[in-house]
């Protein structure tokens, strides 16, 4: 199976690359965009039972490794 | 008996060489290198974490370090009182580990950063600064790409209400100054201890700074200081 993993900073914590980006595609014109999170995406490929057992396995990695959870924010998603 | 001095490497640690000369140079410690693979941590009165890039700064920096097997007996240590110093990327590890609090984001101005800076001693209750009179000013250098510490708000007010922001950054007055924080840290914060004050960590180089001949020899404060509370406490 596979999961996608996104990890983002949490709203509040200061995002020094977004906010690099969010002012580029202001200088490119982009001026509609008002700010810009950067974060990560994680594909996974795991041998599961099922989806649910899969969404969990994915849930408590992105707990312990993946994402800080003092800054950041995650969602997992079984994609096939 | 001879103060003993353990030093962390992981692959991609580049100042522990410096961290081990200043233990034994600076503190005239036995000191050794323990590798990441060990869990042996071989009986120290003091393991230092020292700066570099472990894990190459893979996923955030030091996330991949506190998952290696001598970060088990690390935290253990810690736990137990032992003494642990992170410099640099040694302080990022013990954020990620949990041992400290707060978290280092990238350098607000997205810039690796090196120079010298000022901090200045705002807690005592710390082996590393109880013989530094509060408000002392140390020179060293930083040298970071990702030194912007971090927290929640109340985590910072918990923090100051048990008196444990160790640094600030300050200019060259010795006053928190516009400027004097090379990366953005919140609070111009540059080390934490933890509540019972075994664990420091800090962004700024003391290893860096602790001889004449590296134009600062105010790194040197913090180990002697070291030194004096571990020969107080064992006598």
């Amino acid at each position: 199976m596979k999961l996608q993993i996104t990890v983002i900073p949490r709203a509040g914590i200061l995002d020094p690359q977004g906010k690099a980006i969010a002012s580029a595609l202001g200088r490119l014109g982009y001026t509609a965009v008002h700010a810009v999170r950067a974060g990560k995406v994680f594909r996974v490929e795991i041998d599961a039972a099922d989806r649910e057992s899969a969404r969990e396995a994915g849930a408590a990695m992105a707990r312990t490794l993946l994402a800080n959870p003092v800054i950041e924010d995650f969602e997992v998603e079984v994609v096939d | 008996m001879r103060f003993r001095v353990s030093v962390v490497v992981f692959p991609g640690s580049n100042c522990d060489r410096d961290a081990l000369h200043a233990a034994e140079a600076v503190m005239g410690a036995e000191a050794r290198f323990v590798w990441h693979q060990e869990r042996d941590l071989a009986r120290p009165d003091l393991v230092i974490l020292p700066g570099g890039f472990s894990y190459g700064d893979y996923l955030r920096c030091g996330a991949m370090a506190r998952f290696s097997p001598v970060m088990e007996s690390v935290v253990a240590y810690a736990e137990r009182g032992g003494a642990v110093l992170g410099i640099c990327n040694g302080f990022q590890v013990l954020c990620e580990a949990g041992l400290l609090p707060g978290v280092l984001l990238q350098n607000a101005g997205l810039r690796f950063v090196c120079r010298e800076v000022r901090i200045r001693v705002e807690s005592t209750q710390t082996p590393f600064t109880a013989a530094v009179p509060r408000g002392t000013v140390l020179r060293m250098p930083v040298a970071h790409g990702d030194g912007n510490w971090n927290a929640a708000p109340e985590v910072l007010r918990d923090l100051e209400a048990h008196d444990q922001v160790v640094f600030r950054y300050v200019g060259a007055g010795g006053d928190r100054a516009p400027g004097a924080t090379p990366n953005g840290s919140m609070d111009d914060v540059a080390g934490v201890r933890n509540r019972r004050g075994n664990v420091l960590g800090l962004m700024p180089h003391p290893e860096r700074a602790a001889e004449a001949i590296l134009g600062s020899e105010d790194g040197a404060r913090l180990f002697a200081s070291f030194v004096r509370s571990a020969a107080g406490a064992a006598a």
